[in-house]
């Protein structure tokens, strides 16, 4: 099943959810809109034909301060089909939230507690949000464009 | 001097608090803690496990411990430069780390079927070679996690061999910076293919002997078999990949899948487990699916020393610098690549903005990370003793979890 194909099906079913494509990008792009992430991967997922039954990655981005958004990367893969399909979401920078898609995929569990430790995305609806990679007690989001680490960190000099 | 750490009891609850508290549990349970120093979580790997007698109620995963900013580097750092880092990941299998990641990149450049066959085979030697090695730690690690040393000792012996024949072609043993974006640092040293070949030589019936003595040994069955048992639907939920996900029965190796670099010219297959010993997807199937593919990697080493020796022969005009582009500027994309890593699929996100040589976002999917985040569903209602041999089944490199 091609890209065409795919996004045909797809926007049958969600004729508002999409607000545009990327075929640029490989594997190639859908982008979607950030509240309806969960419905849209819930249908991928259960679709007879499409059956996206694994999430390879999810990636979080900070695209700084100048276009105030923060983006979020799925990459979905179709183990039995071998059919690839990327979908990408804008949400605001200032408050970024969008619906967690735990409840689909268990894959994205530690992937987004991952995406909310390093960039500070919040994820509704997931089970755990907690960081995972740095301590409870670290300040900021380290892979925002704008971060500054803290001085100390328990009396020890951050910056060496 | 500059103060160093100033201690206050608070720090440890605060930095790394427990998920559970004494409120939530039932009459019987407790928390026990285990790491991050343990010698059977391989590595900094802390886990908060809720037993209840011997049984366990559910285990929580902490990490972080080597968490080294990988993605926050390699915002900083030209394409090129990010290679030592991505050693530094997956340590034990830096070779394959390295090829995964100088793919993405000569896709993305488009200099992908520019590559010489020759460099392309070298590739795959080297990346089998360390796949081996990587394997080889897992296994005998394994083995000494559950109380067998002698293993361990033989394997660490033949591994000591394939670390050597790697630092002898780019001079250092575990983290290489060899392959590069668009061929290699050098080419091979004059003599290594017979060498090579000397060396699978002797593997091949060391395989053998070490089959027979840890995999098909009972006391390792009777501690394997039927423990820490992973269904193939709760493994593709989990994006499992690599051994885990073949142990659990599924054929799914991206080198046949994907077919990238020269993996559609080699003959191999992809061995998955049957539940011989158990049950399809306990840590036996997993083990064994590892010591397989051992077998399996030697296989393509043997057609790629032919290659290399025939088709691809050594000239006085190769040079495997030719294609590395001086300039690696992308044009503006989102890319995924993936490969197979001795552990899993290794996946990087790129984003190239088109006007630096810098990526604007690199993500790395770690295998290991994915890999560790199904251990309290398959552990649960086991015995305390068993969670030692359900973490080593894994095969983790903490390195590659925390990134």
């Amino acid at each position: 099943m091609t890209f065409e194909d795919i996004k045909a099906l797809l926007s049958d079913q969600f004729p508002d959810f999409i607000t545009g494509e990327d075929p640029e990008s490989t594997p190639a792009a859908l982008l979607v809109k950030s509240d309806r992430i969960r419905t849209i991967c819930q249908w991928l997922r259960d679709h007879e034909q499409l059956h996206f039954d694994m999430l390879s990655c999810l990636t979080g981005i900070d695209n700084g301060e100048d276009t105030n958004t923060m983006e979020l990367v799925y990459n979905l893969y179709s183990i039995p089909f071998d059919h690839h399909l990327m979908l990408k979401t804008q949400v605001d920078r200032n408050k970024p939230h969008l619906p967690s898609v735990t409840s689909v995929w268990q894959t994205a569990n530690w992937h987004e507690r991952e995406a909310f430790d390093l960039l500070g995305i919040k994820f509704s609806g997931h089970p755990d949000l907690r960081r995972i990679l740095l301590p409870d007690d670290w300040e900021g989001h380290p892979l925002r464009k704008d971060y500054k680490h803290q001085e100390y960190y328990h009396g020890v000099k951050v910056e060496y | 001097m500059a103060v160093q750490y100033q201690y206050h009891p608070d720090h440890l609850t605060k930095s790394e608090p427990l998920k559970y508290t004494s409120d939530e549990l039932k009459v019987g349970e407790m928390i026990l803690n285990i790491g991050p120093q343990h010698p059977s979580t391989h590595g900094v790997l802390r886990l908060e496990v809720i037993t209840d007698g011997e049984v366990i109620r559910d285990v929580v995963s902490h990490m972080g411990y080597l968490h080294r900013c990988f993605e926050k580097h390699a915002e900083a750092l030209p394409y090129n430069q990010i290679i030592p880092y991505v050693d530094r990941m997956d340590y034990m299998a830096a070779m394959n780390s390295e090829h995964a990641y100088a793919m993405g990149v000569e896709r993305m450049l488009g200099i992908s079927d520019k590559i010489p066959k020759r460099v392309e085979y070298i590739r795959v030697l080297v990346a089998e070679l360390n796949r081996i090695a990587s394997h080889f730690v897992a296994i005998g690690t394994y083995g000494l996690d559950i109380g067998a040393v002698t293993p361990f000792l033989w394997m660490m012996r033949d591994r000591e061999h394939l670390m050597r024949l790697l630092e002898w072609v780019c001079g250092a043993r575990m983290l290489y910076n060899y392959i590069w974006i668009g061929g290699l640092f050098y080419d091979l040293p004059v003599g290594f293919e017979e060498r090579c070949t000397d060396f699978i030589n002797y593997l091949k019936p060391k395989l053998t002997h070490l089959e027979n003595l840890l995999i098909s040994n009972k006391i390792f069955i009777d501690r394997t078999a039927k423990v820490g048992t992973l269904d193939l639907d709760l493994a593709i939920n989990y994006g499992i990949t690599g051994p885990m996900l073949r142990g659990s029965g599924l054929r799914f190796d991206l080198r046949k899948v994907d077919g990238y670099s020269v993996y559609p010219e080699l003959e191999f297959n992809v061995p998955i487990g049957e539940g011989k010993m158990g049950e399809v997807g306990d840590c036996w199937d997993r083990t064994w699916v590892r010591m397989q593919e051992c077998h399996e990697s030697v296989k393509i080493i043997e057609q790629c020393l032919r290659q290399l020796s025939s088709d691809h022969k050594r000239t006085r005009s190769f040079d495997p610098r030719e294609v590395v582009p001086k300039k690696i500027r992308p044009k503006a994309q989102d890319f995924y690549v993936r490969a197979e890593n001795p552990k899993g699929e290794l996946g990087y996100f790129f984003r190239a903005d088109g006007r630096s040589e810098i990526p604007f976002r690199c993500k790395a999917r770690a295998c290991s990370f994915v890999n560790l985040s199904v251990l309290p569903e398959i552990s649960r209602g086991h015995l305390l003793a068993d969670l030692i041999a359900i973490v080593g089944s894994l095969d983790l490199v903490m390195g590659e979890v925390d990134r």
